[in-house]
């Protein structure tokens, strides 16, 4: 099950558990090991771990290195983290236990920078060691759903983070589809995946682009009055237009649902499609 | 004088066939070689609890007739997301074999497996008395595969319990397609949708959800037995809904979302007043006393109710409209209802023949105080945490409460339990008030938490847990542990049979003393705890009479791995590792993550590039 609050990236980030003071240094171009920087991780993952654990989660003292080609963590950083305010965080640094001291040697004290970054991290680890406390995804996401409800109506506008997912219908076909239109590259790329998807059922060539040709009236007329399929998409203001009529980005940025339907019955929007096209170039 | 003694072949099979449970069959199988050929041809249910211990084709040669499966892929540490993605527990090769050796199969339930289309395609082509499709937690399908099953199994009662994978769309469009082929269903219709995740958060479709797949259901169709729509996010369109419950007369469970307002809930209830299973939508809506009283009434008229859950958004005014069924519920899951200890109190002391209570920890020690007072019958509690990340408690619950219930509920078999403080005291008091416990869970939130009051180690609390409950089945461990605890638990846990362990220990004799002394012990997994070599090669035939053993941020070498691969050749000694090939750093260097299982199958084939199996001498041509 995954955490749906955070990236699949991140969640490899986690399981990783990486050398904190190597990724810090990397961080900040400071030589952390001189400051015998030392995270008491309650999994006994930093180095030096404390307690009764006695070390042995964290005895391997070899450099890790990252082999596996997967996001390194000043990468991840930056990525969704429930950071606190930084209020909040020179509370809990206040706050943090013995076990947890960050900086051995008093004689160099911290750039405000490095405590922070690792006062964040410090509440993230504790707060996210994997899997524990051992509560099912699903608990933590059904339990969360109540809380960001607030959230949702921020979320709405931007697409980017997580895909933009827009459904696709085909008429006649039973099948209901979603595509994630960040996916694609361009009219072409999105025009080959749906007829991958509704392979059963032909939707005509269109244009060698994949694109309608809306300069060329003519054949755009005799393309809506075929029984071709064309695709259609609704778009931010709720009007229903011909694929293709807008650069790619701005119909990422503005499809809401996409729907292939006969040349014949997408006729309907070809003069609204034209005036909205004529009113942009 | 000898004489021998047989019945023919079909009494013995008639016999058998009134036996059950595997654990029987089995023993039935071990008696003669005469009653093991009887049994296994008349075997039709097998139970695979780890799908890498066996191959399919050893299943289907010892069991020619077998019409229900079921098989368990990941381990259970998968759950808390500690198996990295693409480790395996692929059933492919399964249904590829059975869908030509079982042609009469019925059933197929999954758990924790990776299934694709192609093999639920495969699955709804090659049975075609199919009937039972349960998925727990699995992954690898889209709603091609469903649909394949959907539109093609004639005579399927489809219980789909699905985490994670299909968003609403999908699910409408499954429907779509299974009703608008015009099937009807001939027999039950059993519909479980739970742990469906949202992709798309963003989108408030409503026009689209109201009513899409449930209209769908043809007037014609009467035969649902059971539906749970509890995690869908969106709204169901509610006319519909009650067109359905109306025509169903054998409904008996009803799980609705969060979605279906308070007030539309009576006519629900009107509808299908032989529920005996019911899950509410929202519970909170405008206080208005019509409302109140219909809804009340509406309770009132469903006499079989004897479970409830759901409950999201209580408003605790409404609680009361329960409480006229209240003396029936056998079973109260709020587990997902934010509500205050004395809301709950009022509610819970009016069930006395409650036998099973999931609940938040809001309840506090109060709250557990009443339930201990009201509920005699209790045989499972539940406690989960409101706020498990969370550095402060947020609720006035701790060890008190559960040794109240432990006092209170003399039947107390099955106990998971989130808390922030523990003693040793408290421990000694449960396991003398309640030796027949079988289950004991406790999650003491921060790791290594000592006894609060003493500040020493747990040890001697969960000792007097194994020691009096002398039952146990399964033990999961947390708070400050030393190797002593391990030391009670090889002494006393003889009826363990799976142990959860995480930074805990001191040293391998920790791990020794359970591996030598907990003789029942068939699952054992540890996470973060200070064990290494010695005590795993020490008990390594220990390993190959359990099912399997999971070690992840321990001490075990690579060396050690290797060499437990080597000796053990009915072993699979699987490391896990995602900093790369083992062989690239020195063998005294601690794996990341080990998982072991016996075997009969040999090494898997289908590891990811993160997995590697230890060789065993035979494979290296030492043989």
């Amino acid at each position: 099950e995954e955490d749906t609050s955070y990236s699949h990236k991140e969640k490899h980030f986690f399981t990783h558990k990486p050398n904190m003071a190597t990724i810090l240094g990397k961080e900040s171009g400071l030589n952390l090991k001189e400051t015998e920087l030392c995270l008491g991780l309650p999994g006994g993952g930093g180095v030096g771990g404390g307690g009764g654990g006695g070390g042995g989660g964290g005895s391997s003292e070899v450099e890790t290195p990252r082999a596996t080609g997967k996001r390194g963590f000043s990468e991840t950083v930056d990525l969704k983290l429930n950071l606190q305010s930084k209020e909040d965080l020179n509370e809990n640094l206040k706050n943090v236990s013995k076990e947890k001291t960050l900086l051995k040697d008093p004689a160099k004290p911290p750039a405000k920078e490095i405590l922070e970054i690792e006062g964040d991290l410090e509440k993230y680890f504790r707060a996210q060691v994997v899997g524990w406390p051992p509560v099912r995804s699903y608990r933590k996401n059904m339990m969360a759903q109540k809380v960001s409800t607030e959230d949702v109506a921020e979320k709405t506008t931007s697409s980017t983070a997580s895909g933009a997912f827009v459904k696709v219908s085909m008429d006649g076909a039973p099948y209901l589809r979603k595509v994630d239109l960040t996916m694609y590259k361009s009219y072409k790329d999105l025009s080959d995946a749906l007829a991958k998807m509704f392979s059963s059922f032909t939707m005509g060539n269109y244009g060698a682009q994949g694109m309608i040709d809306f300069m060329n009236e003519s054949k755009l007329m005799d393309l809506l009055n075929s029984s071709e399929y064309v695709p259609t998409y609704e778009d931010k203001d709720g009007d229903w237009m011909l694929v293709g009529d807008v650069p790619w980005e701005m119909f990422v940025e503005s499809c809401k649902r996409l729907r292939i339907m006969k040349g014949s019955e997408a006729i309907g929007l070809a003069p609204r499609a034209m005036e909205k096209c004529k009113s942009r170039s | 004088m000898a004489y021998t003694f047989s019945f023919p072949e079909e009494v013995l099979e008639h016999v058998f066939s009134f036996i059950e449970s595997e654990k029987d069959r089995n023993a039935i199988s071990l008696v003669c070689k005469s009653w093991y050929e009887i049994e296994r041809w008349c075997r039709r249910r097998v139970f695979v609890g780890n799908c890498y211990a066996v191959s399919p084709m050893m299943v289907i040669k010892r069991f020619p007739e077998v019409r229900s499966i079921a098989l368990k892929g990941k381990p259970h540490f998968a759950d808390f997301n500690l198996v990295p993605e693409g480790w395996g527990g692929y059933v492919c090769p399964w249904i590829a074999a059975m869908a030509c050796a079982f042609p009469w199969l019925e059933e197929i339930r999954l758990k924790r497996m990776v299934i694709t289309d192609e093999s639920l395609e495969l699955i709804a082509k090659s049975f075609k008395n199919f009937k039972v499709l349960v998925l727990t937690s699995c992954e690898g399908f889209t709603t091609d595969g469903l649909a394949a099953i959907a539109a093609n199994c004639r005579f399927a009662s489809f219980i789909f319990l699905i985490s994670q994978v299909l968003n609403l769309l999908d699910f409408n469009f499954v429907f779509e397609l299974v009703l608008n082929k015009g099937h009807k269903f001939e027999s039950k219709l059993c519909l479980c949708l739970v742990n469906l995740r949202e992709l798309d958060l963003q989108e408030s479709e409503v026009e689209d959800l109201s009513g899409h797949w449930l209209s769908h259901f043809p007037d014609s169709y009467t035969s649902l037995v059971s539906l749970n729509i509890s995690c869908l996010g969106n709204e169901v369109s509610l006319s519909s809904l009650e067109r359905l419950l109306g025509r169903c007369p054998n409904l008996q469970t009803l799980r609705l979302n969060r979605a279906v307002p308070l007030d539309r809930l009576p006519n629900l209830l009107r509808r299908c007043p032989q529920l005996v299973e019911l899950g509410t939508g929202v519970y909170s809506t405008e206080m208005r006393p019509e409302v109140f009283s219909n809804l009340e009434a509406a309770f009132s008229g469903c006499k079989q109710l004897k479970s409830l859950s759901g409950f999201w958004d209580v408003l605790p005014s409404y609680l009361p409209a329960v409480y006229p069924i209240c003396s029936r519920l056998t079973s109260l899951n709020l587990s997902y209802a934010i509500v205050q200890s004395s809301d709950l109190i009022k509610l819970i002391s009016q069930c006395p023949s409650l036998l099973r209570l999931w609940v938040l920890d809001y309840i506090e020690d109060a709250g557990l105080y009443a339930l201990a007072a009201s509920c005699k019958d209790l045989r499972e509690l539940r406690v989960f945490p409101s706020d498990p990340f969370g550095l402060e408690p947020n609720v006035a619950l701790t060890e008190q409460g559960l040794v109240s219930v432990s006092e209170g509920c003399p039947k107390l078999q099955s106990v998971l339990y989130f808390c922030r403080q523990m003693s040793n005291a408290a421990l000694n008091t449960i396991a003398r008030n309640r030796p027949n416990l079988t289950r004991f869970r406790l999650c003491i939130i921060e790791p290594r938490t000592p006894d609060y009051i003493t500040l020493e180690p747990l040890d001697s609390g969960f000792g007097a847990i194994v020691e009096h409950c002398k039952d146990l089945q399964r033990l999961s461990l947390s708070g400050l542990l030393t190797d002593r605890v391990f030391e009670y638990i090889g002494t006393y846990g003889k009826k363990l049979e799976m142990l959860s362990v995480a930074f805990a220990g001191d040293s391998d004799l920790g791990l020794h003393h359970v591996l030598s002394g907990c003789d029942n012990l068939r699952k054992l997994e540890i996470r973060d705890c200070p064990f290494g070599d010695k005590a795993l090669l020490a008990n390594a035939a220990k390993l190959e009479t359990m099912r399997s053993l999971w070690m992840s941020s321990c001490s075990v070498s690579y060396g050690a791995c290797k060499l437990l691969g080597q000796k053990m050749p009915r072993l699979n000694v699987e490391v896990i590792d995602e900093r790369g090939p083992p062989d690239s750093r020195p063998e005294s260097c601690p794996v990341e993550k080990l998982y072991i299982y016996r075997t009969i199958a040999g090494p898997r084939l289908d590891m990811p590039g993160f997995v590697w199996t230890m060789e065993d001498d035979s494979s290296l041509g030492l043989e």
